[in-house]
């Protein structure tokens, strides 16, 4: 590793700490992340889904258009592997 | 193509390990419900059992049982499965994805979406099985 390298790298990870220092507390109920729509999930989870995992839940209904997306990267990424990867017949 | 071990030792511990194995990547799948697991993992256990047993007992055996061309189909059915899961509740009034649209009769909606997720856990659970199973064959240059 070259000297600049390492002065750029410690720059960088003297900013992620300042900025780390700007976020809420790890257990702050008040946090943006915590008051929106997280505790809808929480509360309504069981009463909409008959699902206690909410982990579950959040995955495969709220959120089943990102999980839709994620499973066709999958079968996209083997489809992927098909093409590229020589054929035995097309081997000499 | 890789060739049958022969070894006694690794087929009998492979052939009594792989039907547990596919028992638990079921109960992951439909437990994810209640607990960790769902359809990527089951599918991932499920893959793994195959390529155990395509290790074990040899490519030429294992690929009569279940062939790199049904692997990559088993993967495009559980897409199919997902977006008909999608699908289905926009043609009889819902929105993508609203489980609780689904045409299964005498359920209420909140377990109609129950079952939404099982159908979309399983779909997801193909996909994995299939596309690991794929790429397992594919990268060994074992393809039909």
């Amino acid at each position: 590793m070259s000297w600049y390298t390492a002065i750029v790298l410690a720059l960088f990870f003297g900013l992620l700490v300042y900025a780390e220092s700007d976020l809420p507390d790890s257990r702050d109920t008040s946090a943006p992340a915590r008051t929106h729509i997280a505790s809808r999930y929480i509360e309504q989870t069981y009463a909409d889904t008959r699902t206690p995992n909410i982990v579950t839940s959040v995955l495969a209904d709220y959120r089943g258009y990102d999980t839709l997306g994620e499973t066709v990267v999958i079968l996209t990424a083997g489809l992927a592997v098909i093409l590229i990867l020589p054929r035995k017949d097309r081997r000499r | 193509m890789r060739e049958r071990l022969e070894n006694p030792v690794v087929e009998g511990v492979s052939k009594f390990l792989v039907p547990f194995m596919q028992i638990f990547a079921l109960y992951v799948i439909t437990h994810g419900h209640y607990g960790p697991g769902g359809g990527f993992q089951g599918g991932v256990i499920l893959a793994a059992s195959m390529m155990l047993l395509r290790l074990s007992l040899g490519e030429e055996y294992e690929h009569r049982r279940f062939s790199p061309t049904a692997a990559t189909f088993v993967a495009a059915v559980g897409i199919l499965i997902y977006a008909l899961a999608g699908l289905v509740p926009m043609a009889f009034g819902g929105r993508f994805l609203d489980y609780a649209y689904l045409p299964i009769p005498g359920l209420s909606s909140a377990e109609l979406r129950y079952h939404g997720i099982l159908i979309v856990e399983s779909g997801v659970g193909l996909v994995v099985w299939g596309t690991l199973v794929t790429l397992f064959d594919h990268l060994l240059g074992s393809e039909a």
